[in-house]
């Protein structure tokens, strides 16, 4: 499963302060959407809308309009616990929850949905995931290990299958390689890669060759000042993005000259 | 040139507070060590002096009494108390607004500055008779659990009165913990099981809840620990008897050791002293013993604890 995502005039607010101004954009399905642009300008804000997580913050809402395949995410009837379990997210930092083995992690936010599962069942679902995480080799004798014992690049591995176990719709993934050595940031990247065949993948990048090396879009972001809301640039195919920028603040911070 | 030993600085800060540091920490091991060497040395007498006629039965079926009435009525207290505590903790960390859970915060602080005499008289003056008919209720409707069973006191100075009392008591230390380490579950880690569509009250048994558990246990110990030892409170509401029995709503009830201790001391003399101060050894032993238990259910799950 996998969807489009369309963000039509979105603002984004903490209590009074507009964080991320009337942003128009349509996140394509089994592709995957950078966000790129300097700290500060909203990126990871935004890209926290598409989960509705943006609103765990108190104060924290959203105007405007976010269609998931045609509905509203935002709609009054709809409920900010069924939008998170369509749509998975990756941290920044590896969270896996210290209190849970490998095998409990994976299967956390499948638990949510069905509490009465097989041990056939379990395992199926675990083995899947961590396959599709490309952890299963290196923790297959361990499951029952904690979570917490692996090293950096292994957990947000281990982060990525909790969230593909329930087989969401979408994986936003914000910044999820800036704590990680360039192996494991290798490992995640050929893991994105793997992940847009089924599903929508959006991720927030410090790193813009990991932009041009994995994304087929990019969504350039910038701010004007401090204290000013955050806006997108220029949104399009990579490449373009990269190699011919239509805007002049593009270019400087593709090419390095700012940012 | 011959010796290549780096030369090691010492200075004088580093070197003086190494040595409070040590010292603080010595001094703790020694008072405990002073305390144990005591309550050994004054208990000898009560065992090898003239027969007392308090314990003309042996030194073990006098205490035995004493030892159940002090566990009881901490077990009763705390398993009031714990779901309480955790409920409280809960509600100031996670659900209340930041403003009303700081002056929630403040009262459950001021609970545990009012002295136990205190406790002890509102014990007797306000909640015995207050509880008397819901006792009464209880014996009709659920006497055929047998801790309510019996004939129900008339004062509603029974056991369970004892024991919440105690749970009071101990409650605010306890919330107080309690919260501190709710409020310190990391963010990163809510947010997980927020973000795979936790609802709050999941988000709190997936995160918050295994994340506290060493420090509910702690909180648990401290508390039983002052409940184990609370004397006045107990010492006023209870009208003791020398028996072991589970009814709880009854006017016989075993007393505890703290309680018996500061009874019968004023009137003690020769080694009927030193027979008290024995039970207080065995309380000393049982306060270990419980400390004991929980480091040890702390440490079974230790590779899971999340201090990594």
């Amino acid at each position: 499963m996998s969807k489009r995502i369309e963000l039509k005039s979105l603002d984004v607010y903490y209590k009074a302060f507009l964080a991320v101004e009337d942003v128009s954009m349509v996140i394509e399905p089994k592709a995957i959407t950078a966000f790129i642009g300097p700290s500060g300008c909203g990126k990871s804000t935004l890209i926290r809308t598409l989960n509705r997580m943006h609103e765990v913050i108190p104060g924290a809402r959203v105007e405007g309009q976010l269609l998931m395949d045609g509905e509203d995410v935002y709609g009054p009837d709809v409920d900010p616990v069924r939008v998170r379990r369509q749509v998975g997210m990756v941290f920044q930092r590896p969270n896996p929850f210290p209190t849970m083995s490998i095998k409990d992690n994976v299967l956390s936010g499948y638990k949510l949905n069905n509490s009465r599962m097989s041990k056939a069942e379990a395992e199926e679902i675990t083995e899947k995931a961590l396959v599709g995480a490309n952890l299963w080799n290196e923790v297959k004798d361990r499951l029952e290990k904690p979570g917490s014992g692996l090293s950096g690049g292994q957990q947000q591995r281990l982060c990525i299958a909790r969230a593909i176990a329930v087989e969401p719709d979408v994986i936003l993934m914000d910044e999820p390689t800036s704590a990680l050595d360039p192996i494991s940031t290798a490992a995640i990247e050929d893991l994105a890669v793997e992940l847009k065949e089924h599903f929508t993948v959006v991720i927030v990048t410090h790193n813009m060759q990991q932009a041009s090396r994995i994304s087929d879009m990019t969504a350039f972001f910038n701010i004007a000042g401090s204290g000013l809301p955050g806006k997108l640039i220029e949104y399009d195919k990579t490449e373009k993005v990269f190699s011919n920028p239509t805007e002049q603040q593009t270019e400087d911070y593709v090419s390095g000259r700012f940012g | 040139m011959t010796d290549t030993k780096p030369k090691v600085v010492r200075r004088l800060g580093d070197v003086v507070f190494a040595n409070l540091a040590f010292f603080a920490g010595v001094s703790i091991l020694a008072t405990l060590a002073t305390v144990a060497a005591f309550l050994f040395a004054q208990s000898v007498p009560a065992f090898t002096g003239p027969p007392i006629d308090a314990a003309s039965e042996g030194f073990f079926s006098y205490v035995l009494p004493f030892v159940f009435g002090t566990v009881y009525a901490s077990v009763i207290g705390l398993a009031i108390a714990t779901p309480l505590a955790i409920g409280i903790a809960l509600y100031i960390s996670h659900f209340a607004n930041r403003k009303f859970a700081q002056v929630l915060g403040y009262a459950v602080d001021l609970l545990a500055a009012i002295p136990s005499v205190v406790y002890g008289l509102w014990g007797i003056l306000v909640l015995a008779p207050f509880l008397s008919p819901t006792f009464n209720w209880l014996n009709e409707n659920l006497g055929w659990i047998p801790i309510f069973a019996g004939q129900v006191s008339a004062t509603g100075r029974t056991m369970l009165t004892v024991g919440i009392v105690l749970a009071i008591m101990v409650l605010p230390i306890m919330a107080a913990l309690i919260r501190e380490i709710f409020l310190q579950t990391p963010r990163l880690h809510e947010e997980a099981a927020l973000a795979l569509g936790a609802t709050r009250w999941e988000m709190i048994k997936m995160a918050v809840l295994p994340f506290g558990r060493p420090g509910i246990i702690s909180a648990a110990m401290l508390g039983l620990g002052r409940a184990l030892g609370e004397t006045m409170a107990v010492a006023m509401v209870l009208s003791p008897a020398a028996v072991v029995s589970f009814a709880v709503l009854t006017s016989t009830n075993s007393n505890t050791i703290a309680a018996n201790i500061a009874l019968q001391f004023p009137e003690a003399g020769g080694n009927y002293t030193n027979l008290l101060i024995a039970t207080g050894l065995v309380l000393f032993a049982i306060t270990m013993v419980v400390n004991m238990i929980a480091r040890w259910v702390i440490s079974r799950r230790a590779e899971f604890s999340g201090a990594n």
